[in-house]
């Protein structure tokens, strides 16, 4: 039998997985290299998506780019809303009032919850399991129907305001959002009872693509995906802006309680973790908003003083950061957009190496990228 | 530490490749280095006990009103601080040493200088157009950019 094995020729063979590939999220392209079932190399192509929004940056004015971030990680908007405004604010040395920047921790976390379910629904669904996906769609739902009673819109927010947010929060906003909490608390266990703790899935995911922390961190992985790998690094508490030092919660961190530390379950169970953290940042900030106003005196007509800001934002992906020069006219002189899942597909090519073509769908499920953000 | 004092630790190994620190209005400060010392003052910044920057936050193309830069920002997950690095190049032949040995993260960022700013980044593993089509033509976050009336022949 050996010695016809041998014989036989085998073929390394080059097969396009997207862009269009119900399991990429969108238009992504992975170049695969396969031998057999076996990945040998696996090549994440990206830009299919690309709208120049840093070059639409220098042409429009500091407000007017706010409509534009909706449009980077369309799943956690008010995220990157926040993140322009707080960019933009460092820049100019704005003071915001207390109760716009509560408000803003309130709609960002609720975001987070919002986008951490798609992420969970949509890996599960990728996995095979369709069923939690409508789970996580129903109590995601509910947080659209807080946000449009807020701005209106369900998906594209627009709400935050440099200087504060568009408009207070309407009557019985906060007691709804309670009720939320109170209804969803108890829906997370409920997750892992139906699918996490599920052996085929487990199998699916324990010590597929592991990530070591050294590389986590040289390949610039961040957020949930840091995390996953067991470095305790989240920057709402080690580069603390807004709001956040004066409300207590904990860094979920993955720990390979299934596997090895780092793999794609840890980073799936960060996330599941993380919604309940941010269920307890939300009941401290709805517990402790100040009465005030919700926006600061900004001009009309904005010009930052000259200089060089680099914020970043512990966004539902990672880290986004926002690089602004001004040069005290009305216009960004340049802007870049530190996108984190653009970060994260760099990593790709390492860790996919020797996996089976199956797997490649649970790495990019796990990662959690989202395409408007990576292209731009 | 702060940003006085690594240019100072910075400018003590690597003498006038250091030439300036620019911190008033520069969040983070940025130490202003001569190109083609990138990759030696990187690797420095990220082996050094008292520096320990693992982390590339961030690398930026710009395009200044007379010449373009390379722009760093580094973080220490061990220690906590910040810098930036600043890298000045002529407008007419920009390019210089890659730092993706250093921090692995730097490739798609270097990859989305390449495209949009046509800086070359020699020594690099993979240099392509990331984010535009292979035959684009132009780098378009050049301030002088022109935009292009066809795309293979379609008017856009």
């Amino acid at each position: 039998m050996k010695a016809r094995a041998e014989a036989l020729p085998t073929q390394e063979m080059l097969i396009n997985m997207g862009p269009q590939h119900p399991s990429t999220h969108g238009v992504l392209r992975v170049i695969l290299r396969t031998d057999g079932e076996v990945v040998v190399n696996a090549r994440p192509d990206v830009g299919y998506l690309h709208r120049a929004l840093e070059k639409i940056g220098e042409r429009v004015t500091y407000a007017q780019f706010m409509p534009f971030t909706d449009r980077l990680d369309y799943l956690a908007s008010m995220n990157c809303n926040a993140a322009w405004a707080w960019a933009v604010e460092k820049l100019a040395g704005i003071e915001v009032p207390e109760r716009a920047e509560y408000i803003r921790v309130i709609v960002c976390e609720l975001n987070r919850i919002s986008s951490h379910l798609i992420a969970f629904g949509s890996f599960t669904a990728d996995m095979g399991a369709f069923t939690p996906f409508l789970y996580a769609i129903r109590e995601r739902e509910r947080i659209n129907d807080l946000f449009e009673e807020i701005c209106g819109n369900r998906l594209t927010y627009n709400y935050v305001r440099i200087g504060g947010v568009s408009a207070d929060l309407p009557d019985r906003f906060l007691e709804k959002t309670k009720e939320f909490l109170d209804y969803f608390d108890p829906k997370i266990p409920e997750y892992n009872d139906l699918i996490s703790y599920n052996k085929i899935f487990v199998h699916r995911l324990a010590n597929v693509a592991v990530a070591t922390p050294e590389d986590a961190v040289a390949y610039g992985l961040t957020g949930p995906n840091l995390r996953g790998s067991g470095v305790r690094f989240d920057l709402r508490r080690n580069e603390p802006y807004s709001v956040y030092p004066k409300i207590d919660f904990d860094i979920c961190v993955g720990t390979g309680e299934r596997g090895t530390v780092g793999d794609c379950f840890d980073r799936y169970m960060v996330r599941i973790n993380e919604m309940r953290e941010s269920v307890k940042i939300l009941r401290q900030a709805i517990a402790q908003i100040p009465d005030g106003p919700v926006m600061a005196k900004v001009p009309r007509v904005f010009k930052p003083p000259v200089g060089e800001v680099y914020f970043r934002a512990e966004n539902p992906r990672g880290e986004t950061g926002i690089y602004l020069i001004s040069d005290g006219t009305v216009n960004p002189y340049r802007l870049k957009i530190r996108a984190p899942s653009f970060v994260t597909m760099n990593i790709f090519e390492k860790i996919t190496r020797g996996l089976m073509i199956a797997d490649i769908v649970a790495v990019i499920g796990s990662f959690d990228i989202i395409l408007p953000e990576i292209d731009r | 530490m702060e940003p006085k004092a690594i240019f100072e630790a910075v400018r003590a190994t690597f003498g006038e490749a250091v030439s300036e620190l620019q911190e008033e209005g520069f969040r983070p400060a940025f130490l202003v280095v001569s190109p083609e010392k990138v990759r030696e003052i990187g690797r420095f910044l990220r082996d050094d006990p008292a520096m320990k920057f693992d982390s590339l936050m961030c690398l930026s193309g710009v395009d200044y009103p007379d010449r373009f830069a390379v722009v760093y920002h580094l973080h220490s997950l061990a220690i906590g601080h910040r810098i930036g690095v600043k890298a000045y190049l002529p407008r007419e032949s920009p390019s210089l040493p890659s730092v993706d040995g250093v921090w692995p993260t730097a490739n798609f960022h270097e990859r989305e200088a390449f495209d949009l700013f046509g800086i070359v980044f020699e020594g690099s593993w993979d240099l392509r157009r990331i984010l535009l089509p292979e035959d684009w033509e132009g780098h378009p976050l050049r301030k002088d950019y022109k935009y292009p009336e066809f795309y293979h022949g379609i008017k856009v």
